[in-house]
């Protein structure tokens, strides 16, 4: 069997659509893996040792295990205790802790380098603790370690992939739809993997000029 | 917790464990090749080479693991290659780590200073004297503990191969979780397993770094 591009045309909706959820599963895991990963960092930080020490046993187990394989516990394992999310949401909930877990690695090595005296300013100027964290530290903290937060959104959108094996109508599982009804899996496997490759470029754009606003106010 | 449960199907998870192990070496074996090559083309003095090198490292990371895989092995007899499931697991992972290998690789001989291979030029050596004997002993210690994070990620990404179903843990997993509806049980039997295999690959590459140190 030759190769026969000239039937992607006819499918461009389902692709279409595919896109479009993979843009939609990678903001929305993006998002929480980024305010889960300040959260994770947070709590491993400052929290009380009978909540930091489960914390690090969550992410010792998350970091070092395949996504797949927690994509698999999130869906069927919710399900057994009786909690029946759509596909969608467990997928986003997997990817975004996921990647939290690594952003609070890079988030709680910036925060213990944000210099002791922006803290102890804050404290002076009559902000608690918290405040003292959340308007002055953090935000440091969060700015230094942007390029590598932004590596891993560009991780997390290819592995977003993933999702399709739960039953997500992404990207990857819209050329499967298209390759049950052709039987043309190099095709819309490759069209698949140009669409990623675009998203890929317009996210690193995104990413670059989000570095260069915030490397500016400094 | 069914603890009894565990105990019964634990030894299928073992033999699972092998078969992510050989995809891991055989993996690494493939993935360093590629990186190596991709390298020397990356960092070659001829354009067409470095181009080559450039375009096969955007493709590959620019596009996810899961679809390269699948055009390899489903839409490869389409273009006459026909490969079985673990075949094209370890060609499509090893070459997809390749990528990521082949700049840490780069990184490492860049990083090495430049007056290192001038002075090495002044005192004598061709270019590629200079390169053997003076700037790769020093990249090579340099660039273990990059490729030992890329060989973690690998080990992880063996996974990927449980979705064009090869027999390893995460498909392992996957079938008792859809037989038994223990999810979370299957879970810890596979994650412990995995974390095994990171943590004394880990402890091997750490060991590699010490050897290598000079001071």
């Amino acid at each position: 069997m030759g190769l026969d591009f000239s039937v992607v045309p006819q499918f461009y909706d389902i692709i279409l659509i595919g896109v479009l959820w993979t843009v939609a599963i990678t903001v929305a895991s993006a998002l929480l893996s980024f305010f889960g990963g300040i959260v994770f960092a947070v709590v491993a930080l400052y929290g009380h040792w009978s909540i930091r020490l489960p914390f690090r046993g969550f992410a010792w187990l998350f970091m070092g295990t395949p996504l797949l394989l927690q994509l698999f516990l999130i869906y069927f394992g919710l399900v057994q205790i009786g909690v029946d999310l759509p596909a969608f949401v467990a997928g986003v909930i997997g990817l975004g802790l996921h990647f939290a877990v690594y952003n609070s690695e890079l988030i709680q090595t910036a925060i213990i380098a944000v210099d002791k005296g922006q803290m102890e300013a804050a404290r002076t100027l009559g902000l608690s603790n918290g405040q003292a964290l959340r308007k002055v530290v953090i935000p440091q903290a969060v700015r230094d370690v942007l390029p590598p937060i932004g590596n891993n959104m560009i991780a997390l959108l290819k592995d977003s992939a993933l999702v399709s094996v739960i039953g997500v109508s992404e990207l990857t599982l819209s050329a499967q739809r298209a390759i049950g009804r052709t039987y043309r899996p190099f095709e819309f496997y490759v069209v698949a993997a140009a669409c990623y490759y675009i998203i890929n470029l317009g996210m690193e754009a995104v990413l670059r000029r989000i570095e260069r606003r915030t490397a500016l106010s400094r | 917790m069914d603890v009894d449960l565990m105990l019964r199907v634990y030894p299928y998870f073992l033999q699972a464990a092998w078969v992510t192990i050989e995809l891991s070496v055989l993996t690494t074996i493939l993935g360093l090749t590629c990186g190596t090559l991709g390298a020397a083309a990356r960092l070659s003095r001829f354009r067409v080479l470095r181009i080559i090198g450039a375009t096969y490292v955007s493709l590959i990371r620019g596009t996810p693991a899961l679809i390269q895989l699948f055009i390899l092995y489903f839409g490869g007899p389409q273009i006459g290659i026909q490969l079985d499931a673990f075949e094209a697991g370890v060609i499509g992972l090893g070459v997809n780590i390749g990528a990521y290998m082949t700049e840490t690789i780069r990184g490492s001989i860049i990083a090495i200073d430049k007056g290192q291979s001038e002075a090495a030029r002044t005192v004598g050596l061709s270019k590629m004297q200079a390169m053997r004997h003076v700037i790769l002993p020093q990249a090579m210690r340099l660039m273990i503990r990059p490729l030992g994070v890329n060989i973690n990620a690998l080990i992880k990404g063996t996974a990927l191969v449980a979705a064009i179903s090869v027999v390893e843990l995460t498909y392992t997993a996957q079938r008792y979780i859809g037989s038994t509806y223990r999810p979370f049980e299957m879970f810890l039997l596979s994650g412990v397993l995995y974390m095994v295999i990171i943590y004394v690959t880990g402890r091997g590459v750490a060991w590699l770094d010490r050897k290598a140190r000079i001071v």
